[in-house]
């Protein structure tokens, strides 16, 4: 039922990809490729991240042994669930010439039928964001919601925070709240290993049902929250959002743009794996007789000159307003334009800057000197 | 359409090793159409038939480093309507560029029995030092799909879709964990243009920077940061010095190490 919690005892938790894969989702979790968590296709729990567990500085990323068989002992890896709701590269319609007129031809592909294991709450929170650029009413960008519309979430609280986390500061997690369809928080003890589920929504308990479960006692509830509480308190980072939108609206002219556009690559990184970052582009390409024609969409960045050319050049031609662009727009006109914050927390700019800038530390040099000012 | 005149494409050779060339060459499944959209008219590497210029377009490969290439390229630039650098020798200067760090007199005379044999110009120099250049396509060698827009671009009167943002956007797109940041091996990606489809990362090894400096390349930030990655000054020389040595972000990077 929703709102219940159950047990489901680790020995049984391929019961539940099982049940999904039976259900015909395919499935998407966190798996170890190529130095990194990301997530990916998972066929049974031995390609989940067994044992693993990341560590997140400015500009560094390393996987470390844990001394215990968590499943999801991990933080967050560089890639977040956008690039399967919203794919790095999409051909949107083709084209054919038919005599002097021609004719357009939809990519109406089926999207697949995905189910995420392991949706952290910043990322669920980020979800939400996308949801409300996406999927707002006249501008509804039909492969988002086509692909939104039939995701199943198991999201995983989060027990322990990565070196770069501020979801507290953003109040974004370590807890997944809400738009889940079954929500886990993993417990190892010296006894046992297990999970208490919490069940979001009826898909969630229909599932379920495939799957041997428990009654949870207060006990086991009472745990899991003391463990949830633990990551809340040991947040990598921090931000102070009091006013942050008038802090950088009236710091558009302050030095510390020009300080960090010394540093700052304009390589796109930190766009590119922000989970709520939805900028592309359009390619028109023709084959080479020009009979036929295709739009593909690429994600691009307002760190590429491209991406503010206009007739005479590009409005945003120094790295210092490329900057400041992308953080003003995750931390102030975000909220104008669609009303929350741009930015969840997740800590991924600041892990895979190749330079290691960190935003939450530009925005308190810019709020340090107005204090300095002041005082 | 009436099939109007095939347009006429040359391909010259200048100092270079022909891969570039070969990139055509390779196009295996598209050169069919390629060869029957564009009249091949001049291109020793495939055919000894040659077809009177001008010529439509003019793909030029390799450097100038001889004083006999640089009147050549004069009479290439003359028969040619569109020309189109192919290549880090034909937009950079090559690997041969090298050359423009040291004295070239002193290696003639170490290399050579007979050194008033050898004509030579100082320096390698790209081609648009000598002559305007209508499109420069990057890359040691170029990318054989980007060759193909470039010439289908040009046929269907278009845009070529050729970025010149860093290699880090194509890396991300193909989904490779950052090997800077996932293994703390030095990557020169993100003062590189893209173009090869992040190759290099994608097999864990930072990018060789083949494709050049990127726009707005920041060189002294990432060399900063390599040097905390616990690279030595000697080997960022190296690694600015590569086949687009003699491009100025990267030539002004390796010259600011080597003073030190
Ligand atoms: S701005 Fe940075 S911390 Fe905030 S959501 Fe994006 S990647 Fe995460
Ligand atoms: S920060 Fe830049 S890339 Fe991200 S959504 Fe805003 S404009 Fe787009
Ligand atoms: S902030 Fe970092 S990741 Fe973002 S563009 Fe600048 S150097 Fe690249
Ligand atoms: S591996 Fe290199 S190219 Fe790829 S994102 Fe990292 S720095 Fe950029």
């Amino acid at each position: 039922m929703v709102g219940e919690q159950v047990l489901i005892e680790r020995t049984d938790f391929q019961r539940l990809l099982d049940a999904l894969h039976q259900r015909g989702y395919n499935v998407i979790g966190p798996t170890v490729h190529d130095g990194a968590i990301i997530y990916s296709e998972i066929a049974s729990v031995e390609d989940l991240p067994i044992g693993w567990t990341d560590e997140h500085e400015a500009g560094r990323y390393r996987l470390k042994r844990r001394n215990d068989q968590a499943l999801f002992g991990y933080v967050v890896g560089p890639y977040s669930w956008k690039k399967f709701l919203y794919p790095p590269v999409l051909s949107l319609w083709k084209a054919k010439k038919t005599g002097k007129s021609f004719e357009v031809v939809p990519n109406t592909d089926e999207p697949p039928q995905y189910a995420f294991i392991g949706v952290r709450s910043c990322e669920l929170h980020a979800i939400f964001i996308q949801d409300r650029v996406f999927t707002n009413g006249k501008f509804t960008d039909p492969h988002y919601q086509a692909r939104r519309q039939k995701i199943f979430i198991v999201a995983v609280n989060c027990v322990q925070a990565g070196g770069t986390c501020f979801c507290v500061s953003m109040k974004t997690g370590p807890k997944a709240t809400v738009g889940f369809d079954l929500a886990l928080t993993e417990i190892i003890d010296d006894q046992r290993h297990y999970f208490v589920v919490e069940v979001g929504t009826e898909k969630g308990a229909e599932i379920l049902q495939k799957v041997p479960t428990k009654r949870a006692q207060p006990d086991d509830i009472q745990t899991a929250k003391e463990r949830i509480a633990q990551a809340a308190q040991h947040m990598g980072r921090q931000l102070d959002t009091t006013n942050i939108k008038e802090l950088l609206y009236r710091n558009l002219e302050h030095p510390r743009w020009d300080e960090v556009a010394t540093r700052c690559l304009t390589c796109a990184n930190c766009t590119m794996v922000c989970p709520t970052c939805f900028c592309t582009t359009v390619e028109d390409v023709t084959d080479l007789t020009g009979t036929e024609a295709e739009r593909v969409r690429r994600w691009d960045s307002c760190f590429t000159l491209d991406f503010s050319y206009i007739h005479g050049g590009s409005v945003r031609a120094s790295a210092k307003s490329r900057y400041r662009q992308w953080l003003t727009h995750k931390l102030a006109s975000w909220i104008d334009q669609f009303g929350t914050s741009g930015c969840v927390g997740c800590g991924r700019c600041i892990t895979w800057c190749p330079v290691g800038i960190d935003i939450t530390e530009e925005v308190r040099a810019i709020r340090q000197s107005e204090l300095n000012r002041t005082q | 359409m009436p099939k109007a005149k095939k347009p006429k494409v040359a391909v010259w050779k200048f100092a270079s090793c022909d891969g570039c060339q070969l990139s055509l060459l390779d196009c295996e499944d598209e050169l069919l159409a390629v060869a029957d959209a564009v009249e091949i008219a001049y291109f020793l590497e495939a055919s000894r038939a040659v077809v009177k210029g001008p010529y439509d377009i003019s793909l030029v490969e390799g450097s100038i480093t001889t004083p006999h290439d640089a009147e050549r390229i004069q009479e290439v630039r003359r028969v040619s309507k569109f020309l189109i650098t192919i290549g880090a020798c034909a937009t950079a200067g090559g690997i041969q560029a090298l050359r423009n760090f040291k004295d070239v007199k002193e290696f003639i005379s170490i290399v050579y029995a007979r050194p008033e044999y050898i004509s030579t110009l100082e320096k390698s120099t790209p081609i648009a030092e000598h002559v305007k250049v209508d499109f420069e396509l990057r890359g040691c060698p170029v990318n054989k799909y980007q060759l193909l827009e470039v010439i289908n671009a040009f046929l269907n009167r278009r845009k070529p879709n050729v970025p010149s943002y860093s290699v880090c956007l194509e890396c991300k797109r193909r989904g490779t964990p950052c090997v800077m940041v996932a293994r703390g091996t030095p990557c020169l990606g993100p003062v590189t243009q893209a173009g090869c489809g992040a190759i290099c990362p994608a097999y864990h090894r930072g990018c060789y920077g083949c494709f050049g400096p990127k726009e707005t390349p920041n060189t002294a930030s990432l060399s900063a940061w390599w040097r905390k990655l616990g690279v030595q000054e000697q080997d960022l020389v190296r690694a600015f010095r590569g086949f687009n040595a003699y491009a100025e972000p990267f030539r002004k990077e390796s010259e600011a190490y080597e003073q030190q």
